[in-house]
């Protein structure tokens, strides 16, 4: 099978600043890949090469090639706003926007133009709720404010608002580092859930969360890819020294 | 003596005293190894003020009282029996008189005023010596009792530092003292004014002409509403026509889309709009844009378009105003969290998208506090309107049609030939005062909103 | 969980579409902002432009060539005479303006002396005073213009004046020239005699008293509420009360000034000290506003620094924070200073539109200042005031662009980013 996302020989600069150098990595389909590493390994910086977030960053210049299904996404004729609305992101504070729960998952569908009746909408909001798992939590108030939830609520609303768009692969990027253990757990079930239906990629620094909830696990250092392979293999029988040091905590 | 004069010598007194505390502290030895709790320099600075302060304050107390005394000691001369009854010729005769006494003039109008110089200049001169000896009087006993406290156990540095909080204090009081000053003249002058013209009359009445007042119903003809009217349509509506759209747009454009370069000049040639000047706007209101604005009213078959009018006026207000709407924008864009801007960028909208449908929203009760305060600039706004528009008060809704607004009046009620007490005048600080409120109000909504705005994203 | 939704085909027609039209709004939203800036600037380079446009011919002066022959009329004046300080007097007493007024009739026909200046006569008598050899002989000087041939020279004047310029010129009289006048003359009655200096020294004397009062008390006020006012029901009062005053109308401090410094206190009317004073009301707070943001712009860790050595709180302030915020002070008092010297509705409330001829001595003389020249001359119906009030206005905009220049530069150069 071919994979959904498949990075060759990436680099990213800040300015003069190089904070990738040389990754080449496949993400497979409907599974889930952790990037691990040390703070300012880059992973962070190469998730959001994969929908182009570093766009917004005025200095960040990618070399190299990402290819999404085979289609190169940094070509000149790639459409990013197609891009984001396939390759979907969650990031590391929840950010909700400032309107009612509906009107944020509603977001998303309505400037795609998704849904077009109201019905549909409304089945679309409830879907995308279902599937974050916080339907039955917010059903009776979706007219209150996103920001008015807590900070796990808020987290999966970002989900929610995130699959909403029926995207095919979906970012995290330290996505329960500002939730307690209670919201955290409740996140990690809900990644165990969507993991047959998009390809996820998760960037955290908790090893156990890695452990949990990843098929695959990548090990990032100082902007490169010291390893990469199967989650299990990478925790019982690290090939490198530096993955060994780190994931025993040498260092972190 | 001059007053510079005076004040030079008690400047050198207080100098004198200053050097002659550092040269005395300066001999002190520490006795083992305790230390001073003031340095040479703090008795210097004590021995100084002690010198300085009673002197200026009397000088400052003598300044307002003295003029009083000299007119009086004046009026008990003989020569001042032929006075007339207390009014305007008597104030006239009088001041006068003083202006021939310290021979600031040398012509006299009324003879009497001649015949009075001489008593002025020599009251004038009596109490001239006065002051210069009481004020040097005080000032070296201050700074020799001062001086006789210059002993190695006195803490100077504490008493100084006293004094400087003190001063501190008051400087931050003549904020209070002003904004007291102002509610106060203009609460008692309109007082008067409310007291011959009933208050119901200025604020409801629809008739606004104070070049003919009737005088046994002077109500009938200073009913504001008109003013309030032209001020709101002026300042509110058509000034904000410009200023909100082209203010708002430019903030967007300049944070949201151009490049730091280009913002770094560009967003200072917008300001300079602030900068020029009201009256060049209103001369540029008044010699181009009115008539231009006249001609396509008659273009248009608007059979009164005025070379006055509230359009003209109010376009050029909103040109003035946009550089304000457009900072308070942008400084609202610039508080909306970026991880708000990034999360509706990730889903794939597009920028004009984010910013429409997530910025501006999470950002609008910073812009609406700014656009409050932009109302309460322009609707306070006098150049312009009293360059470009028209002194007659009408109550009409077509831009194209002259109106006139409170700012306006102030001027033109002020700006004559009146008495200060007549009804015209005292109708000026009843327009005043309304004036006052009305953006008062509009100053504490605004920026209680721009304040909890702030706090909502910290 | 329900069951899935077809997955969205974004090759399909209709996404294509939909996406097109969207890129679409994306633009005009763009040109949308594009356009405003754009447009804001140019009605900024509009104004000026027309300024530049209509005033620079304010600074030039149309003269007319006489012949003056004092070796045929010898005036009544001594070499000796045009020495001391009574030359002017002499000269005037000695008939030379009509003596000039004969030479224009003579030369330009009947009616002459009304094609030359009223103030013609002064440049004649300033070439004497420098050189007396005149006295007695025969010379030709270029004299300003009537107001009426200095327009029509420069623009459209009226048919007349228009013809006789075309006389003048065919005969070589005319002549334009910069009007070194401008600069130095005070306000009158004449067009072609008018100044600003007398409007500029009123401002000077005006802002010279706005600053000795708004700077001293506005930094103070601004270290108090910073550094040491404790939190209670009077700091906030002061507070709201600075920014209050802030935002009140500016013509409400001139109704402040009417009352209180000419109604209450007597002080002279149209005097520079009242206006100085009126507008040190107004500048003040502006002064402890930008004052306070650049003394909290001074870190912390300088004022622990300084109070673990054992330094008083009065000594930390003065010897450590004044002098690193003093930098942003100056910028926001220069920039209140402009806003002051572009003032003009509060000072109209004191009476300093006074007709001032004489430019004013003393901080009590009568006077006046630029901003309200120039709305008193923009509203004389003389023609030949809509050039000098677009020339007073370039001075003033030059003026202002100095001090602003000089904010931007102190700003650059001295600010600190901690």
């Amino acid at each position: 099978m071919t994979p959904k996302i498949s990075a060759r020989d990436v680099s990213v600069f800040y300015g003069a600043k190089q904070a990738i150098d040389h990754v080449s990595i496949d993400v497979d389909r409907d599974t889930v890949l952790a990037f691990i590493g040390p703070s300012g390994c880059g992973k962070s910086t190469f998730l959001r090469t994969l929908n182009r977030m570093n766009d917004t960053v005025a200095s960040a210049r990618v070399t190299g090639e990402i290819l999404l299904d085979g289609e190169d996404i940094y070509a000149s004729g790639m459409d990013v706003v197609q891009l984001r609305a396939r390759v979907g992101m969650v990031f590391q504070k929840p950010n909700p926007f400032p309107k009612s729960i509906y009107e944020n998952v509603a977001y998303g569908p309505r400037i795609h133009g998704l849904a077009t009746a109201r019905a549909d909408l409304d089945a679309l909001v409830e879907q995308s709720l279902l599937r974050a798992g916080l339907w039955d939590e917010v059903k009776d108030r979706l007219s209150d404010s996103g920001t008015a939830l807590s900070g796990g609520q808020q987290q999966r609303l970002c989900i929610a608002r995130a699959i909403a768009v029926d995207p095919e692969v979906i970012l995290m990027d330290e996505p329960c580092s500002a939730l307690d253990p209670i919201a955290t757990a409740r996140i990690e079930e809900l990644i165990h859930e969507l993991k047959g239906r998009y390809a996820i990629v998760i960037v955290t620094h908790n090893m156990q969360q890695a452990a949990r909830v990843s098929q695959n696990t990548a090990f990032f250092h100082l902007g490169r890819l010291v390893e990469f392979g199967a989650t299990s293999d990478i925790f019982t029988n690290p090939r490198e020294e530096r993955t060994r040091d780190y994931i025993t905590g040498r260092y972190g | 003596m001059t007053p510079l004069a005076l004040a030079i010598i008690v400047f050198g007194l207080a100098l004198i005293g200053w050097l002659a505390a550092r040269m005395r502290a300066a001999t002190f030895r520490p006795p083992g190894h305790a230390r001073f709790t003031a340095l040479p320099v703090h008795y210097g600075y004590f021995v100084a003020i002690c010198a300085l302060v009673p002197p200026l304050v009397f000088l400052a107390v003598w300044s307002l009282t003295a003029p009083a005394l000299v007119t009086d000691t004046v009026l008990a001369t003989p020569a001042a029996a032929a006075l007339p009854p207390p009014g305007f010729e008597r104030a006239s005769i009088l001041s006068e008189a003083r202006a021939l006494g310290a021979g600031r003039s040398h012509g006299a109008f009324h003879d009497l005023a001649a015949q009075l110089a001489p008593a002025y200049a020599a009251a004038q001169t009596r109490y001239d010596w006065i002051a210069t000896a009481v004020a040097l009087l005080l000032a070296f006993a201050g700074g020799g009792l001062a001086f006789t406290r210059v002993r190695p156990d006195f803490a100077a540095r504490t008493q100084v530092e006293r004094v400087v909080m003190l001063l501190l204090l008051a400087a931050s009081l003549i904020a209070i003292l002003t904004t007291v000053g102002i509610v106060a003249s203009l609460l008692y002058e309109s007082s008067r004014f409310f007291r011959i013209v009933p208050i119901g009359d200025f604020l409801f009445g629809t008739h606004w002409s104070p070049q003919v007042i009737d005088p046994r119903d002077l109500g009938a003809s200073l009913g504001a509403v008109p003013l309030f009217w032209g001020t709101f349509f002026i300042g509110a509506v058509i000034a904000m026509a410009v200023a909100i759209p082209f203010g708002l747009m430019s903030a967007i454009y300049l944070t949201q889309y151009a490049h730091a370069a280009t913002r770094a000049w560009l967003k200072p040639v917008i300001e300079m709009l602030a900068g020029v000047p009201t009256v060049v706007y209103g001369y540029f209101a008044a010699l181009t844009v009115a008539p231009a604005v006249r001609e396509v009213g008659v273009a248009l078959g608007i059979a009164n378009a005025s070379s006055e009018s509230a359009l003209a006026a109010g376009a050029v207000m909103g040109i003035m105003i946009i550089p304000f709407v457009s900072s308070m924008a942008d400084d609202s864009i610039a508080a909306v969290p970026a991880a708000m801007r990034d999360g509706s960028l990730a889903m794939g909208a597009t920028p004009s998208e984010t910013i429409r449908r997530v910025i501006l929203p999470a950002a609008l009760p910073g812009v609406v506090g700014g656009i409050l305060l932009a109302v309460s600039r322009a609707i306070g706004e006098t150049m312009i309107v009293v360059m470009a528009a028209s002194g007659v008060a009408t109550l009409t809704a077509n831009p194209f049609a002259s109106t006139t607004t409170v700012t306006k009046q102030i001027v033109d009620l002020l700006t004559g030939e009146a008495e200060f007490d007549s009804a015209k005048t005292l109708a000026a600080f009843a327009l005043g005062l309304t004036l006052f409120v009305i953006t008062l109000a509009l100053n504490v909504v605004a920026l209680s909103v721009v304040k909890r705005y702030r706090e909502a994203y910290e | 969980m329900n069951n899935p939704r077809q997955p969205t085909d974004w090759t399909a027609a209709a996404v294509a579409r939909r996406t097109r039209r969207r890129y679409a709004a994306e633009r005009r939203f763009r040109l949308a902002g594009l356009a405003a800036v754009w447009l804001s600037a140019a009605f900024l380079a509009w104004l000026l432009a027309s300024m530049v446009w209509q005033g620079t011919s304010g600074f030039r002066q149309t003269r007319i060539t006489l012949p003056i022959d004092l070796a045929a009329a010898p005036l009544p004046v001594t070499p000796a005479q045009l020495r001391g300080r009574g030359a002017d007097l002499a000269l005037a007493g000695a008939g030379l303006d009509a003596l000039v007024d004969r030479a224009a009739v003579r030369t330009l026909g009947p009616g002459g002396d009304a094609l030359i200046s009223d103030g013609a006569w002064l440049v004649v008598r300033d070439a004497i005073k420098r050189d007396p050899a005149l006295l007695h002989r025969r010379f030709t000087i270029a004299v300003p213009a009537a107001s009426a041939i200095d327009v029509a020279a420069k623009h459209d004047g009226t048919p007349a004046a228009e013809a006789m310029v075309a006389t003048l010129d065919a005969r070589g009289l005319l002549g334009i020239g910069w009007s070194g006048g401008f600069l130095t003359a005070a306000d009158s009655t004449d067009s072609t005699r008018v100044g600003i200096w007398g409007a500029l020294k009123g401002s000077l004397l005006t802002m010279a008293v706005t600053l000795a009062l708004a700077f001293p008390i506005g930094v103070l006020a601004a270290l108090y509420l910073e550094e040491y006012a404790p939190r209670n029901r009077w700091t906030d009062l002061i507070e709201v009360s600075i920014n209050n005053l802030a935002a009140v109308p500016s013509i409400i401090f001139g109704l402040l000034g009417l009352a209180v410094f000419l109604g209450t206190f007597h002080l002279p009317r149209s005097a520079p000290l009242v206006g100085g004073l009126t507008l040190a009301l107004m500048t003040m707070p502006v002064i402890v506003i930008t004052g306070r943001n650049a003394i909290k712009a001074v870190p912390p860790s300088i004022r622990d620094a300084a109070l673990a050595v054992g330094a008083s709180p009065v000594q930390v302030v003065f010897d450590h924070v004044l002098p690193l915020a003093l930098p942003g002070i100056l910028t926001g008092t220069i920039i209140g200073m402009a806003r002051a010297l572009g003032e003009t509705a509060p000072l109209l409330m004191i009476g300093m539109r006074a007709f001032i001829a004489s430019p004013p001595g003393r901080l009590t003389d009568p006077a006046t200042v630029l901003p309200v020249q120039i709305f008193l001359w923009s509203d004389d119906i003389d023609r030949g005031f809509i050039e000098k009030t677009s020339a007073a206005i370039i001075v003033l905009l030059v003026v202002l662009l100095a001090m602003n220049g000089i904010a931007i530069y102190l700003r650059n150069r001295f600010e600190t980013r901690w």
